[in-house]
């Protein structure tokens, strides 16, 4: 560990004295040296350190993620078991990747994708259109929407054009869109990356390129009807994933502003303290406390105030509660907040979901252009023992109201009030593959159906018009690329990708005009005419006949 | 997006079909990744501000990413497609129809098989996914970069003009020979006899004849290399016929794609506009597809 320290800190301390030198704008070679030996001892070190917090083990592929954060498991001690970059790949300066990214291999592209599925599949059953937008926007269009970070934003270089930069997150491109359509109503799912400067090794397992799949609603409607079906749908989400047991805390912005003012935290504390207040999730409320008190000047009875109300959470009653709270019903703003949510608990309890909602005011998002009601869905941890809580393991998806953010946009200052919804994918990809992993389910990477092989020499023309055919069909198939395979190799290689069928060409089989079609599993074999043969591999696949 | 989700949908189900697995790799790559692998068009890559970390550029293409993970993840055989954005900063007024943020959809098998087979292959997927498309007729014209250098080499071409001579060629499909000519002679300093000669060639389009045609040529079948390309070429209409595609494929002298990397067969797709005359051959009206060895 003290190894790993100090070699930490000469890749610190290598990477200051580049930013030095691109600085004193040296000679391109000096910085190229020096960015080569700072590429070599982060190579040492092993690609991304930060973990995770829950149990989690490295997929075994071949073709795994080099660029992966790495992954412990909670309890156990031992390192992680992942592909290091090593410094044995010649060249390492030219197989080096961006920080904090990572490919996608086939095997967790097979994962996305079932993720992606169930999700699609919910935004849809809801109604909703897609869209899409460029990856960079007008970096003017991202400024000052995003508070403190801000400065996690990534820009593009200026090359003599506009000034651009990528999209931090899919809100504010979509009220960017909204405006500029002039739209006043649409229920919209977007799912795309996003980008964001996170400093990977302090934020834990936090990529700088990742996925979102956003869902909102945008339009003037009767209160709260379209808030709840976001949290139906969230909940909907995380249930058909199969991910465990969640909760989903609620909150509203005005409440908290409310909290805070009659706390008498003053107004220009309340972004701040709302950032401190924030992490209540990951730290303890002592650690907060000194915090608000010892770094943002906080006076301390307020920050005790603030104490007796965020460490209180529960359901439709504490919104009751709270309303007869003397001080709290004193401020109109929370008194707001405090009947949203009441009407909101109704409807989800028509929806028939209240149980997995809990009123959490310790929840308060980061994001500034929220307005109303704040939401935050995070996985339990099944309790180590009895009569414990569930701890809550990290936030899967979240989302709120946010009525001003369309006007920011438009010339006339026309409001757009929209609330939405964004599930954390990246989360759920590690989640869902390591259960997968689990279960000892085989992820197969492709989904071909037959491999045309032949049992000897010289048939490759023969391969070459079958497969042809096969295609043509609509059926899927592979062939080996080699003249004349073994047979032996052609059956492995159905066995390692999982194709559970074979038609075999020999040469006494194509005198009688028949191929032997033969199960990899089951190993049977049964000859069959020619003729037949997209038939009956369509029979056994369970496919239409018809060419789809 | 709902056109372009059944498009994609067409397009990757084919892939499927294949046996192909999916991929996919991060929108920006280190600068020095992408550097120096484009050729002439390097100038139209969007870089990424210093902000005192690594230099990042956004993605040209699927390719230069394709060849990175391969090398770092020491993989020897692949065969995976990889649908998504790459950006190229040209100026969209210049070139109608160019975006500078687009989406690729490419396919590619990666490793040492037995001649032509996986290039076959990648020819029978593009004639597939041009069908289903129904977009109209269409034609896949087809080179060897082998070919090209060689018939350059014996027209007379100095090494150093090879790659300016070839973006000149390339023009072809939307200039007129003697506009390229000009480009050549004037611009490019190229001797007006080593242009001529060129343009014998080049004006040259066929079935698999023409193949053998070259194969007879006095001047190009003493190169060792365009021997080796029509070689190729050869044994790739073998596989295309077996395919059932081979009426869809143009063997073009004039093709010759613009990127660097290419090594040995090289192909494009154009759609084709029905005459207004009778009589009068197919006018392409631009690439839908293409790529290479």
């Amino acid at each position: 560990m003290a190894e790993r320290a100090a070699l930490e800190e000469l890749v610190k301390l290598q990477g200051e004295r580049v930013r030095g030198l691109k600085q004193q704008k040296a000679s391109a070679e000096l910085i190229e040296e020096e960015v080569a030996k700072l590429l070599k001892l982060k190579a040492q070190l092993g690609p991304d350190e930060s973990k995770q917090k829950f149990v989690l083990k490295t997929p075994k592929t071949r073709f795994h993620h080099v660029g992966q954060a790495g992954l412990e498991p909670l309890t156990s001690g031992n390192p992680s078991a992942l592909a290091s970059r090593s410094a044995g790949i010649t060249g390492v300066s030219h197989c080096a990747w961006p920080q904090g990214t990572r490919d996608y291999s086939p095997r967790q592209m097979a994962v996305r994708e079932k993720v992606f599925d169930v999700i699609i599949r919910c935004f849809k059953r809801h109604g909703a259109e897609v869209i899409d937008t460029p990856v960079f926007e007008l970096k003017e269009t991202l400024m000052g929407k995003y508070g403190e970070d801000s400065k996690l934003i990534y820009d593009l270089k200026d090359q003599g054009g506009e000034l651009l930069s990528l999209r931090y997150d899919l809100t504010v491109p979509f009220a960017r869109y909204l405006a500029m359509n002039k739209l006043t109503n649409i229920k919209r799912y977007h799912i795309a990356k996003v980008y964001r400067r996170d400093n990977p090794a302090m934020t834990r397992g936090r990529y700088r390129e990742f996925y979102q799949c956003d869902f909102d609603i945008a339009g003037n409607f009767d209160p709260m009807i379209p808030d709840a079906e976001c949290l139906k749908i969230m909940c909907e989400i995380l249930s058909s994933l199969q991910i465990g047991d969640f909760l989903v805390k609620v909150n509203d912005r005005r409440i908290l502003d409310g909290m805070f003012a009659i706390c008498g935290v003053s107004d220009s504390k309340f972004r701040t303290i709302c950032s401190s207040v924030d992490k209540l999730d990951k730290v303890s409320w002592e650690e907060v406390k000194n915090e608000m008190v010892g770094e943002k000047g906080l006076a301390p009875e307020v920050a005790d105030r603030i104490g007796d109300y965020v460490q209180q959470h529960g359901g439709v009653s504490l919104v009751e509660q709270l309303l007869q709270d003397p001080k709290l019903s004193q401020n109109k703003q929370a008194l707001e907040g405090l009947g949203d949510l009441k009407l909101l608990f109704e409807y989800l309890t028509l929806f028939g979901i209240d149980d997995k909602i809990s009123f959490d005011l310790s929840l308060a998002r980061g994001l500034d252009y929220y307005t109303g009601v704040i939401y935050e869905a995070v996985l339990l941890q099944t309790p180590a023992q009895a009569g414990e809580e569930p701890l809550g393991v990290g936030s899967v998806a979240a989302g709120g109201r946010y009525d001003g953010l369309v006007g920011m946009f438009d010339p006339k200052g026309r409001k757009v009030p929209c609330v939405g919804l964004s599930i954390g994918v990246e989360r759920i990809f590690s989640i869902v593959e390591q259960r997968l992993e689990a279960l000892e389910e085989k992820i197969r990477t492709t989904e071909t159906q037959v491999l045309v092989a032949s049992a000897q020499k010289k048939l490759l023309e023969e391969r070459l018009k079958l497969v042809s055919e096969l295609w043509d069909a609509g059926i899927k198939a592979e062939l080996l690329y080699k003249k004349n395979p073994k047979l032996l190799n052609q059956l492995q290689y159905c066995e390692e990708a999982g194709i559970p069928l074979v038609a075999i060409i020999g040469e006494q089989e194509l005198k009688d005009g028949v191929i032997k079609l033969r199960s990899v599993t089951s190993r049977e074999e049964v000859d069959v005419r020619r003729e037949d043969l997209v038939e009956e591999i369509k029979r056994r696949t369970g496919q239409p006949l018809c060419i789809c | 997006m709902v056109v372009r989700e059944k498009i994609l949908d067409l397009v990757i189900s084919c892939f499927k079909r294949h046996g192909a697995k999916g991929m996919d790799t991060p929108a920006f790559e280190l600068k020095e990744t992408l550097t120096e692998k484009y050729g002439e068009d390097s100038g139209l890559m969007y870089d990424l501000k210093d902000q005192g970390g690594e230099l990042l550029s956004l993605r040209y293409d699927l390719t230069v990413p394709f060849a990175r993970y391969l090398a770092m993840n020491k993989v020897k055989k692949m065969k995976r497609y990889h649908v998504g954005k790459v950006w190229r900063r040209e100026s969209p007024t210049i070139v109608q129809g160019r975006y500078r943020e687009f989406c690729q959809c490419d396919f590619d098998i990666a490793g040492q098989f037995d001649p032509m087979i996986p290039d076959a292959e990648c020819l029978k997927i593009m004639c597939e996914i041009l069908s289903g498309l129904q977009l109209g007729d269409f034609l896949i014209k087809v080179n060897d970069r082998r070919i090209v250098d060689g018939m350059f080499a014996v027209c007379g071409v100095p090494e150093s003009k090879f790659r300016a001579i070839c973006s000149s060629i390339d023009k072809l499909d939307k200039m007129a020979w003697k506009d390229v000519r000009h480009e050549m002679v004037v611009k490019k300093g190229l001797a007006p006899e080593v242009a001529d000669r060129i343009g014998d060639y080049v004006q040259c389009h066929g079935g698999v004849s023409l193949v053998e045609q070259m194969f007879q040529d006095p001047r190009l079948s003493q190169n060792k290399q365009a021997l080796e390309g029509l070689g190729d070429l050869k044994l790739l209409f073998e596989y295309l016929t077996l395919f059932g595609i081979a009426d869809k494929i143009s063997f073009d002298l004039s093709l010759a794609r613009g990127l660097d990397y290419y090594t040995g067969v090289i192909y494009e797709a154009v759609l084709l506009q029905t005459p207004t005359q009778a009589g009068e051959e197919p006018l392409n009206v631009g690439s839908v597809a293409a790529g290479g060895r």
